[in-house]
């Protein structure tokens, strides 16, 4: 039998219970849709994950206290605090640690800014001048703060585009913070960077102001942040700053350091790890639906070899070949899951366009995870398809004659 | 053999069944039919028409014993193999009919030649229902056909790929008396135009049609009558 005649005859079979066929259909389409809807929101999270760390610049390296080795990255910081500001000094001494280009210490705390027209709670950073550069960020308007400012505990503040924005305020005004008066003295460049956390909603002041004024903690910090001279010499920086800081902490074994030097490119290979299992796994469930629709496809292909044995024996006796009777069957269910993945294909692409729309959820479509799905749709029928088509070439052809 | 044997039955034997619950349906069952033949076979239930139809129709294959069809060894063909002889060698009709319900009677017929790559199977298939007189109805679908029509139907397409041997299990076993005489005229006027034909059937009725009649019993042959 030509090809063509198997597909109009599988047609013709198909059409002919109609519900039947929507309905196993429909368990592929759905399995398919899931599976690139999930990938796609998967591929999104990692994309902007990845955009914001690398927005930070690659050649950051952040030191926090706890001895955690690299790969916990979040894992024991700040336990306690071990990084004074003599640190700091030491990390800026340019005979000691030539590849590092910037270092600024950060103490961080939520708190409430008051202006004359509002207030707005936000995170506020007790830095140095130095901050500005290991961020990578610009100011907008009005000036940063200088090491002046830190020498003599300056009640000052530089505020977040969103922030500056939501408080009213701009260069020369005074916002109360813990009824403190700090006066603006700049405005950052808006980041534009979006996702968890808004990088234009922030407050930086003098790290000296913040220690002793706002959150205590005498001459400790929280965190160093270090920019390395270029990309290429992060390896070399983070060598000095463990060796400047096993110094100043008086500390011999390197594996007894109480403190973690995190470099931006770890950050991003760990975040990229966290995301990309969370999509193994929802692609995983996902798969599963596609799984459990190709066993809907076995069923129904089953259940219409049983109802089609006398159609079979009759077709085995006008000259229908196993071969023949194999095919139509195989086909038959490759053709309910072909249209099932196409469906599933529209489907996905439709939940892509309208989530990130509704919900606020980005969602990356790749060809990729699309063709995946829809051949592993396909490769499913045909699997699916195998058995009940091997049942049907080899019914013997009278006792299935007789089947009435 | 001879020259004009379509069929050599040589000491056929057909054994169902395993171990002590071995039924022999057909027992050293020899037989020829001759090209241009018409030959009933009757016999009572159990007595092995229906294993004998089956191995005439290359449906099955002797547990023991040589089937020669127009010359060639069917008896140790594989299944692909006996698919081929039966599609382009052998029109069944069968007593329930077996037409496809969703198919026009035109559609019906065409089906064997789908098997084997003709390509004027619309024309074929009209010329065979015009043999057995049904050339008004070629649209009609089975459920819109009386029984004798239906079977008429059924004759047409194991004509339509001009078989050696027209093969006809029961066909008049679910038919009244008037559409009986029909399907027999047509099989008889089949019979007239040189095709062979076999009829396997347990009515007496049908007997007088052929020029040979075969009894069957406990799997053997019991007598020959030639009409």
């Amino acid at each position: 039998m030509s090809l063509l005649h198997t597909i109009e005859t599988g047609l013709r079979s198909l059409l002919g219970h109609r519900l039947r066929s929507v309905l196993t259909t429909l368990g592929i389409l759905f399995g398919v849709a899931a599976v690139i809807a999930t990938v796609g929101i998967g591929q999104a999270s990692s994309d902007s994950v990845t955009a914001r760390i690398t927005s930070l610049g690659t050649n950051l390296l952040t030191i926090s206290s706890g001895s955690n080795v690299s790969g916990g990255v979040f894992g024991g910081g700040g336990s306690a605090n071990t990084l004074t500001m003599d640190d700091v000094t030491g990390l800026q001494d340019r005979q000691s640690a030539p590849d590092i280009a910037a270092v600024a210490p950060v103490s961080q705390g939520r708190a409430s800014l008051v202006s004359a027209s509002s207030n707005w709670s936000t995170t506020l950073s007790g830095s140095t001048a130095g901050w500005l550069v290991t961020n990578t960020r610009t100011i907008g308007s009005g000036t940063f703060i200088t090491d002046h400012d830190v020498a003599t505990r300056a009640q000052v503040i530089v505020l977040g585009s969103t922030t500056a924005a939501n408080l009213g305020v701009g260069v020369g005004d005074i916002v109360m913070v813990k009824q403190i008066p700090f006066e603006v003295i700049g405005v950052l460049a808006a980041s534009g960077s979006q996702g968890f956390g808004n990088q234009d909603d922030l407050g930086v002041v003098p790290i000296s102001t913040a220690q002793d004024e706002l959150f205590g903690g005498g001459s400790s910090v929280q965190r160093i942040l270090m920019s390395a001279t270029s990309a290429s010499t992060i390896g070399s920086a983070y060598l000095e700053a463990s060796q400047i800081l096993l110094q100043t902490h008086h500390l011999a074994d390197p594996t007894q350091a109480d403190f973690t030097i995190t470099t931006q490119t770890q950050v991003l290979s760990t975040a990229q790890a966290v995301t990309q299992t969370l999509t193994i796994l929802l692609a995983s469930v996902a798969a599963i639906s596609l799984l459990v629709g190709g066993i809907g496809v076995m069923n129904i292909m089953l259940v219409s070899v049983t109802e089609r044995t006398s159609e079979i024996g009759l077709r085995k006796a006008l000259g229908a070949t196993p071969f023949d009777l194999f095919r139509q069957f195989v086909i038959e269910a490759g053709m309910l899951t072909a249209v099932g993945g196409l469906l599933g294909v529209g489907t996905g692409l439709a939940v892509g366009y309208v989530v990130p729309r509704a919900a606020n959820i980005a969602v990356t479509i790749t060809p990729l995870p699309v063709l995946v799905a829809v051949g592993v749709a396909v490769a499913v029928g045909l699997v699916f398809g195998v058995y009940p088509a091997l049942r049907a070439a080899r019914l013997a052809p009278i006792e299935a004659l007789r089947a009435q | 053999m001879g020259p004009d044997e379509l069929i050599h039955l040589e000491s056929i034997t057909k054994v169902y069944g395993t171990g002590d619950a071995t039924v022999a349906a057909l027992r050293d069952f020899s037989l020829t039919v001759a090209t241009g033949e018409s030959l009933a076979v009757m016999g009572p239930s159990g007595s092995g028409k229906s294993t004998l139809m089956n191995i005439l129709g290359c449906l099955d294959t002797p547990s023991a014993g040589r089937y020669w069809f127009a010359g060639q060894d069917v008896s140790s063909l594989n299944e692909t193999e006996l698919a081929h002889v039966r599609n382009r060698r052998i029109g069944f009709v069968f007593q329930q009919f077996q037409l496809l319900s969703k198919l026009s009677a035109w559609r019906n017929v065409e089906l064997p030649l789908l098997y084997r790559n003709v390509s004027d199977r619309r024309r074929l298939a009209l010329q065979a229902l015009e043999q057995v007189g049904l050339s008004d109805r070629i649209n009609h679908r089975p459920g819109q056909l009386s029984g004798g029509q239906q079977q008429r139907v059924a004759i047409a397409r194991a004509l339509v790929t001009d078989p050696d041997l027209i093969l006809a299990d029961e066909p008049t076993g679910n038919l009244d008396s008037t559409s009986s005489r029909d399907v027999l005229a047509v099989l008889r006027e089949l019979n007239e135009q040189g095709r062979t034909i076999i009829i396997i059937t347990h009515d007496p009725e049908v007997a007088p049609v052929a020029n040979r009649t075969v009894h069957l019993r406990d799997g053997q042959l019991v007598d020959q009558v030639a009409a």
